[in-house]
This record gives C-alpha cells, structure tokens and sequence, in this order.
C-alpha cells in the first residue's frame, strides 16, 4: 500500500513507546505513511504525528517492541496512508491492517482513497428515513435501526453484545434493496473472531461481507487503523456502488484504549481517566461517517459495540459516544441474570429517528404508537415491581397486578430470541400487539380504537 | 487592501492544528500556511517564532513551507445573502462546496444585488448611517450602514460619492465616505466586539414560544443563557423549538461540533417551515453556521465568534437577533485540545486557565444597546452546554453559570420520564424574572404547586399516596396537573409546538383553577372521589387547541370545574 518510495533514513534518532523520532530529514508532512525496514528484516508501518524541522516523529503501529534502532531504514510515502476502495473486498477477511487474512490474492481496486476520509457537507446530506431491519424482534420493534443512523450498543464484560452484533450483520437486511457488512472487530480473542466469522459465514459466501479482524494479540496501534480502513470501505460501497452498507464496530473502549496509549507515550495532558482531550472529535471523526448523501442511492450505518468498564454510563467512552451518536441500545446484566437473550433494557435504550424511521410506508403503520405503549407500560410495571418488592405483590391493586404479567410476557414472547433466529417485521409487530393486549384495554391509552379492534377480532377465533 | 505584500514566513514545525511558523506577524494575525494555503491564526509569539492555531487539516503540511501572514486578523465576510445560507465555521459558504469537505473552497459567488441609495451625495454622514438598503428574499430589510473603518464612531463626515440605485456585486464599491470606500461586504475581526453608542436595559421579554420557559424562567431580549444537559436530555430539541419560534427577527443557529444528521434536519426544517409571524419561510431569518463534529476542530473554535459577529452585524442594522450556540462545550475542548498541544499549563481536567475569560467574552457580547446608528437592537445568546457524564460540576458548566443571566436546566429523570422538554424547574433560573415578569403571582403560584409535589413526591415513594393526609394528597394531584397538563409541550405537534403568551396564560390559569377546586372538593367528598375524576381531556387541551385556540381550554377547564363541583355540591364525605 505503499507509494513509490522515495529517500530512505537510516536515522532514527530515539525510540519511546510506540514512537520513533528520524533525524535529518527534508520534506516530510505531517500524517505521512512510513514504511521502517529493521535490520532483522523485519517490515514495519507507521504514521508521522508531528514533522519538526529536521525531525520526523513517528508512531509504529506494530510498536517498537524489539525494535532496534540501528539497521532501520526509514521511508516516507509523501501522502497519508491510502487503502484500494471498490467492491474488491466484498467476499474477504483481513486482518486489522486490511491485509488478506483468508489465503487470498491482494486486494485491488480501481481507486485509492485515504483512510481518515472526509467530511461530508452537512447541507449535502439526505435525512434517513428508512428502516434497516436486523431481524432481532426487540431492535426492530422498539429501537428500529434507520440507513445512515449511528447507533451504538451499550455493554458490560460478559454479556452477549458480540453476539448480538454477529446476529445483527449477520440478518439485517435494507428491503430488498443492495445490502452489505463491513464487520470491524477490535481487539478480539481468537475464540471471539473465530465466533463472528462462522455466524457471517452465509453473509460472507453471498459476497455482502467483509471482515476486518484486529485479534487481542496483534499490535494495539493497528487498532487505531482498523475502524477507519473499514469506514473507508464502507463509503466507497455505499457511495460509488450504491449499496446500503451496515458497519459494525467492536469493541470500541479497546480502540479508545489504544488511543489512549499513544496519547500517553507522547506526553500529552490527559483529560478524563487519562484520555486525551480530543477522544471527542476522534470518535466523531469515526461516527460521523455514517449517512446519506443526497442523490445518491446507499447509505452507511454505523453500529458500534462498546463495553462500558464497571458498568459506568458517565465512563468517558459511553458518554462522548452518547453525545455523538443517534441514541443507544442498552444490555442489562439484570436481564441477562433471567437467562434472557438478548439482554436489551428497553428503557434505557432509545433510537432518535425511529420516528422517521418507522410508521406508515415504512415499517407498520401502527408501529410508533405500539412502541410508546409498551414503553410506557414497561415504566408502569418497573415501578409496580419495585412497589411488590416492597409491599408484597399480594398486596397490590388489580390493575398493578396486569402490569407485572405484562413484563413477563413481554421478556418471553417479544424480547426473548434465539441467537441464529431471524423474525420477520409482521411477526415482530404481531408479537409486539399481542403483549400490549395483554393489558386491560382501559390502559392502552396511547392505542387508537381502530388498531385496537382489528387487533381484537383478529385474536377472537 | 493593497498593503505591501507581507514577508512570507517558514513553518518548522506541524502537529495537528498546532503549527510553527519562523516569521514575523502580530498577535491573532491570519496566516495562510502551505500550498494549500490553509488559514490559520497566529495565538503566541515567541521572537521570530510564531505559534499558528490551524483551522483545517494539516496533513501534508511540510517544515519548509511558505507561510504568507495577510496583515489583518481573522474576518468574517458580513455581506447581503447570509440569511437563509448555511456556512461552515470560517463563515464561508457550505453552498458549492461539493460533497466531501476539505478540497477546494466554494467559488466565490457572483451575485449581484439590488441597492437603494438611501443617502445621497454631500450629505454629512456618521459611522452606522444608513447608506442605503438592498433587496434580500424575506421580511428582513438589509440596511448598508457606514462602516466604523470609514468613520470612527461619533463623528461624522462628508459623502464623497454613492452609486446610483441598480444592482451590483457584493464586492464592488458602492460609496466613498471619508476618503474610504465603502462596499456592500465589511470585513470584521470576529473576535473583536462591533461598536455601539451604548448599552441599554434588557427589559423586553423574548418570547419562546415554550411555556416551561416563557412562564417560570423569562429570558430578556439582549440576556444570555445556558442550556446544561447530559446526552439524551433533548437539549437539541428544545434549542431548535426557540430557534424557530421565538420573536426575534434573526436567527444565528451555530451548530458546534454537533451531528451531522442532526444539522441536515436543521437546514431542511429551516427551509420548510413557515414563520408564523411574518408568513415568510423561516430559513429567510436564520443563518446557519454548521460545524459538524467531524470538520475541523479549531473552526469549532471560531465557529462561536464567527456566529455572534454576524449577530452583531444585524443587530447594527436595528434588529432583535438570537444566537443560539449547540453546544458550547464542544467550543470548549476545541480550546483545551489547543491548549494541551501548546504546551499551556492546564487548569481544571486540562481546560486552559482563560476558560472563564473565554467563556466571558463570548456571553458578554449579548445584550441591548442603542446601535451607533441611532435605533435600538440587541443580541440575545442561548449556549448550550454538555456535561460530560452529567456532572454539572464540571469546569464548562461552572464558569458558563457564573456570566449567563437565565439557565435552562434539563433534567435526565424528566427525559426519562418522557417529560419533554425536560426542564427542571428546582435547578433552573432567571435572574431577569423580577424585570420581565407580566402576571408574578400566576408564575409564584405555579412554581409553588411544583414545589409542593416535588417534596411530597419522595413520602409518596415511601408510604404510599394513601397514608398522605387529603390536603397533601390533593397537592400531589395538583403537581401532576401542571407538569402534564402546563409544561409538557409535544415539539411535533403542529399545534403545540409553540405556544403563545395568551394559550400560556389560559392553560396555566385553568391548570391552577383546577387544582384549587380539588382541594375544595376533597374537603367535600374525600380525596380519593376527586382522584377519580378524568383529568385527560383538561390535560390534552394543549395538545388539541392550536396556538390561537383558547376556546377549547376554556371548555375542558369548566367541564373539569363542573364536574369537581358536583363533588362539592354533593357534600357526602366518604
């Protein structure tokens, strides 16, 4: 991926972290790509984070473990790092770098493009307004995905959210229309990308994939490459080729990490729990990508995955990303504790433009009505739970009693799924009416009469 | 403008946004580093070292290069044809700007523009004169004031020479006063206040069109406040409600560092939306300063000062303006990340220690004034701050409190509630309150029915409503009365997404005649009779009655009345 190389270094002058500096040279930006050849023989890759006079500060993306400074060679591409764009990578496996990890040739393209990407002019871009539909019944229904929304799931260490985000690239599907999954997984275990890729295994046969996997034990800098290698593929195929593209980014609190680490080995002055105080704009420069453009067929998605440490909302990573994106799916460990998959607190979780997303001519037309009540009524039976936790439930009223048979009706038959199961949208709505039924009619509220009686004398036999 | 060309300088160094610069330049001079000629701004000089902050990305950008400094500081183009258009950060038009941003710049635009000579040739004229006028789309008028480059404030001069009446371009000259020519563009330094013959009293209420705000926390026209909210809260909403609502007559919405969804709602609302008030589109009003999260950081910086000097600009010409800020916290990092990669010492969790000045300067260029011109106008700032992780401890939101005269709380549980908009009403204020306020005893007696919910609110939780005395039970009923019935406000709703003062005043007036009548009643017939009664159709009346409709909230209020006067009527206790 280099471009012709140009005059060679041999100069590395200091080593420190992740970072070398290269004395005497001329003519090197800064964001440059660098190629280091060491004495070994060894090949490694790197990004210029700042050009001084005569010096050149370089990050290794490999890292400098075992690097020696003497013997290396030292060029610079003259540009930023560029990757092939084009429908080339449909069908592949990389690893984190988007080198072939499948046995494969080189991926070609008939066009480059730098992998930080470019803002797309805000007056430039369509709304969203359509649904993408992931097939999970408690997404489809209450948190409805929409083409070019960024929405993130919320997750804790040991709850199922890489399944989740499997299953959700693995069944989305954009109606009818062109579709495909750019699936980025940072920071994964062997045993964990091993799972992603046999659950995306019929997605990648149909060639709508393309699997980037940085593992827990390749360089953590390739970390900070991965997301925006996969967003720049994503771009190319949404944009150029006029697909509907769904980027799944996991886990982002190790990419953060990583940022963090590079952060940290050039001496910046760190911001909350050592973050660097631009973790704001380099997360958005990676969410932002996702959209519409107007006149063009395709958008992008952006689904990223990230585990909140100790469960902290406020955890900079969840909050700056809360800020970015377009609302948030939430696993709970509560849920998770009733052996209910997949874990989604529905009321801590929210998708922004499901109300452009969803309704009448695009999903249901009794979808965002239905969705309010058994919002609504979820609230009701919390708090109800809460009063029987400490009243006892026998001694609560009539009315209360329905709410806590509707809460578990709702976690069994809408929110309860399989992980390889993929319901379809009248199902989901279906499931969604039955439980709301499961309540007294006096307290549907938010439910028209008409959607209630066709309802009604649909369930009579 | 034809000042000798400038010595051009040497960049040394590139880091990010930060550059270095071996020259000679001022303090806050512009400088056009590279061949790119990417703008930047000189923020420290040290001998022949000069510290540039850069506005776009630098990548490429070479020790070696040329760095050309321009002789003037940092300027917007304050020009006919900014209402209705959407600008990025520099203030330079997002119109013809292509697709991906970071290439080219837009062309400059070649329209011409229709000028009234107003003024005529000979006559003594003072700095904010009118020259003339010229036709914009929409109901604002754009006036072409002496600029204070060509007469200093206060004194006055001879009109050499104004154009006839016809159309010309933006930049043509169009008179000569004082020996200066004077075009329909001014460049003005963005950081630097627009003169005015003095300040005024802020005693005229700006109408929001939110009851939440309008009836509990006025903001006057020429104050300043501060939306703090954590993610989720529905800040955006409700800064887009004032925006197209309220009655000013210039709208600067300054998204900063914001969604970029978010911003192409804006734009196409904007454009959709007709203002009630004039009948025109709204966008005719408004001029959209759009920074995306994901476009250059330090134009987030600029972005705050670009946007209040285009407010200062209208407010020149005699106009009330609103600036609306989404969200000063992101113009805040901006600052900090600055701040860290220079090498500054950092204050509290790494903001620089002029973060108050900051933050002053900016909130302190609000207000009313009597413009050199002669008339009145004002500049009214509504900033939105995001909290990281909620904590309104936090340094931004500190410093923001100490200089805003209104501040709008938003609260999470409300959100979460579904309580839109989530204004808390204990962790609000309005320090304008004693000033503005129309009717005081109707807002004291909302503010104390909230306030007797509120504190009854945590007993409930604990004994039951049952176990509260009727009296108390009745002030429970009566603060949900006024939360659901008076300060909820549906955004989507076409019919009370704005509310005007009357529809205010009546909804608040039957809220509170409503609550008065359940404690008679309850002493009559016993709390839980009254608890019974249907409150819903009293309550959706200001969802169901347009914004001019009163008729129907005074129906729902006797119905309710009556009803509660049956109980009383009645008599039975039970």
């Amino acid at each position: 991926m280099m471009g012709a190389p140009r005059v060679e270094y041999t100069s590395v002058r200091e080593v420190r972290g992740p970072l070398i500096v290269v004395g005497g040279v001329a003519g090197v930006g800064f964001d440059e790509y660098v190629r280091i050849d060491t004495a070994d023989g060894g090949r490694r890759y790197g990004v210029v984070v700042e050009a001084d006079r005569d010096l050149a500060v370089v990050q290794v993306i490999e890292g400098t473990e075992a690097l020696s400074a003497a013997g290396a060679r030292v060029r610079f591409a003259g540009k930023p790092l560029r990757v092939p764009i084009g429908e080339g990578w449909l069908g592949r496996v990389c690893d984190g770098r988007g080198t072939p990890a499948d046995g494969g040739p080189p991926i070609l393209g008939t066009a480059t493009a730098p992998v930080g990407g470019r803002p797309i002019n805000p007056i430039l871009r369509e709304p969203p307004a359509e649904p993408v539909i992931t097939g999970v019944r408690a997404i489809d229904a209450l948190t409805t995905l929409v083409r070019g929304q960024k929405l993130p799931i919320f997750s804790m260490p040991g709850l199922p959210h890489l399944e989740l985000a499997a299953q959700i690239a693995a069944q989305a599907t954009a109606g009818g229309e062109p579709f495909c999954v750019v699936f980025a997984g940072m920071d994964l275990t062997h045993v964990d990308a091993a799972y992603v890729r046999d659950a995306l295994e019929e997605r990648a046969a149909a060639g709508e994939l393309t699997l980037l996997i940085n593992t827990a034990d390749a360089p953590v800098l390739e970390r900070i490459l991965t997301p925006r290698i996969a967003l720049t593929v994503a771009e190319s195929l949404a944009f150029d080729h006029g697909r509907h593209v769904l980027v799944v980014l996991a886990d982002m609190t190790s990419y953060a990490e990583a940022l963090r680490e590079v952060s940290a080995a050039r001496g910046e002055i760190p911001a909350r729990r050592a973050y660097p105080g631009y973790l704001y704009s380099d997360l958005a420069s990676l969410y932002e990508r996702c959209g519409r453009i107007r006149g063009r067929p395709g958008s992008v998605t952006v689904v990223p995955v990230l585990t909140m440490p100790g469960g902290d909302i406020t955890h900079p990573v969840p909050d700056l990303t809360g800020y970015i994106t377009e609302g948030q799916i939430v696993l709970s460990a509560q849920t998770a504790a009733h052996g209910t998959y997949p874990p989604i607190d529905a009321l801590s979780s929210l998708s922004r433009l499901m109300h452009k997303g969803a309704g009448p001519g695009r999903t249901d037309p009794r979808h965002l009505p239905l969705a309010a009540q058994l919002l609504a009524a979820l609230a009701r039976a919390r708090q109800v739970r809460d009063l029987a936790d400490l009243i006892g439930e026998a001694a609560l009223g009539d009315a209360d009693r329905h709410y806590l048979v509707f809460e578990q009706r709702f976690r069994d038959t809408l929110l309860n799924q399989g992980r390889t199961e993929r319901c379809t949208l009248a199902e989901t709505m279906d499931r969604a009416l039955r439980v709301a039924l499961t309540l007294p009619r006096g307290e549907l509220t938010m439910l028209s009469d008409d959607v209630l009686a066709a309802a009604l004398s649909e369930a009579e036999p | 403008m034809d000042a000798v060309m400038p010595e051009s300088g040497i960049v040394r160094r590139v880091s990010g946004p930060l550059v270095e610069v071996e020259g000679r330049a001022a303090m806050s001079e512009l400088v056009l580093l590279g061949t790119a000629a990417v703008p930047g701004e000189v923020v420290a000089i040290r001998g022949d070292l000069l510290t540039v902050q850069a506005y776009e990305y630098t990548g490429g950008l070479t020790p070696g290069d040329t760095a050309v400094p321009q002789a003037r500081p940092l300027c917007a183009e304050l020009r006919p044809g900014l209402l209705g258009g959407v600008f990025d950060g520099l203030l330079r038009p997002l119109d013809g700007a292509g697709i991906w941003l970071g290439g080219t710049a837009a062309k400059r635009s070649a329209a011409r523009w229709r000028f009234e000579a107003a003024a005529k040739t000979g006559d003594a004229v003072g700095a904010g004169g009118l020259l003339g006028t010229v036709a914009v789309p929409g109901p604002v008028v754009h006036r072409v004031l002496v600029p204070v480059s060509a007469v200093p404030p206060g004194a006055s001069s001879e009109l050499e020479w104004i154009a006839a009446s016809g159309d010309y371009a933006a930049d043509e000259v169009i008179a000569r006063v004082g020996g200066a020519e004077v075009s329909l563009t001014e460049l003005w330094p963005i950081r630097k206040q627009r003169p005015v013959t003095r300040r005024v009293e802020a005693a005229a209420m700006l109408h929001t069109g939110q009851r939440a705000l309008d009836l509990l926390f006025p903001i006057a026209k020429g104050g300043t406040a501060a939306v703090p909210g954590g993610f989720g809260t529905g800040k955006t909403v409700l800064l887009q409600q004032i925006a197209k609502w309220c009655d000013a007559d210039v709208i600067v919405y300054i998204g900063c560092g914001e969604r970029g969804n978010e911003m192409a709602d804006v734009v196409e609302d904007f454009a959709r939306l007709e203002d009630p008030r004039t009948g025109g589109r709204l966008a005719e009003r408004t001029v959209i300063i759009a920074n995306t999260s994901n476009m250059p950081m330090m134009a987030r910086e600029s972005s705050v000062y670009a946007g209040v000097c285009v407010a200062e600009y209208y407010r020149d010409m005699g106009y009330e303006v609103v600036v609306i800020a989404d969200s000063t916290s992101r113009w805040a990092e901006a600052l900090r990340e600055f701040a860290s990669r220079s090498g500054a010492l950092p204050a509290e969790e790494g903001f620089p220690a002029n973060l108050a000045s900051a933050l002053a300067g900016f909130y302190e260029r609000a207000g009313a004034v009597e413009v050199l011109g002669g008339g009145r106008g004002s500049v009214t700032v509504v900033g939105a701050v995001s909290p990281p992780g909620g904590d309104l401890a936090e340094p931004v939101t500190v410093h923001t409190e100490r200089f805003v005269r209104t501040r709008w709380t938003l609260d999470r549980d409300l959100a979460y509630a579904r309580h839109y908009p989530a204004v808390s009403w204990a962790d609000s204020f309005s320090r304008d309150q004693a000033v503005l306020a129309g009717d005081e005893s109707r807002r004291t007696r909302v503010a104390h029915a909230l306030a007797e919910a509120d504190r009854l609110a945590d007993l409930v939780d604990l004994v039951g409503i049952n176990a509260l005395p009727p009296d108390e039970r009745m002030s429970v009923l009566a603060g949900r009365i006024v939360r659901e019935g008076l300060l909820q406000q549906n955004s989507m709703s076409p019919a009370d997404g704005y509310s005007p003062e009357a529809k205010t005043a009546a909804l608040a007036d039957a809220m509170l005649a409503a609550a008065d009548s359940c404690r008679e009643a309850a002493r009559a017939a016993g709390p839980a009779a009254v608890e019974a009664v249907d409150f819903g159709p009293l309550l959706r009346a200001r969802d169901e009655a347009g914004p001019d409709d009163l008729e129907i909230v005074a129906r729902r209020r006797d119905q309710v009345l009556a009803e509660l006067g049956a109980l009383i009527g009645g008599g039975a206790a039970s």
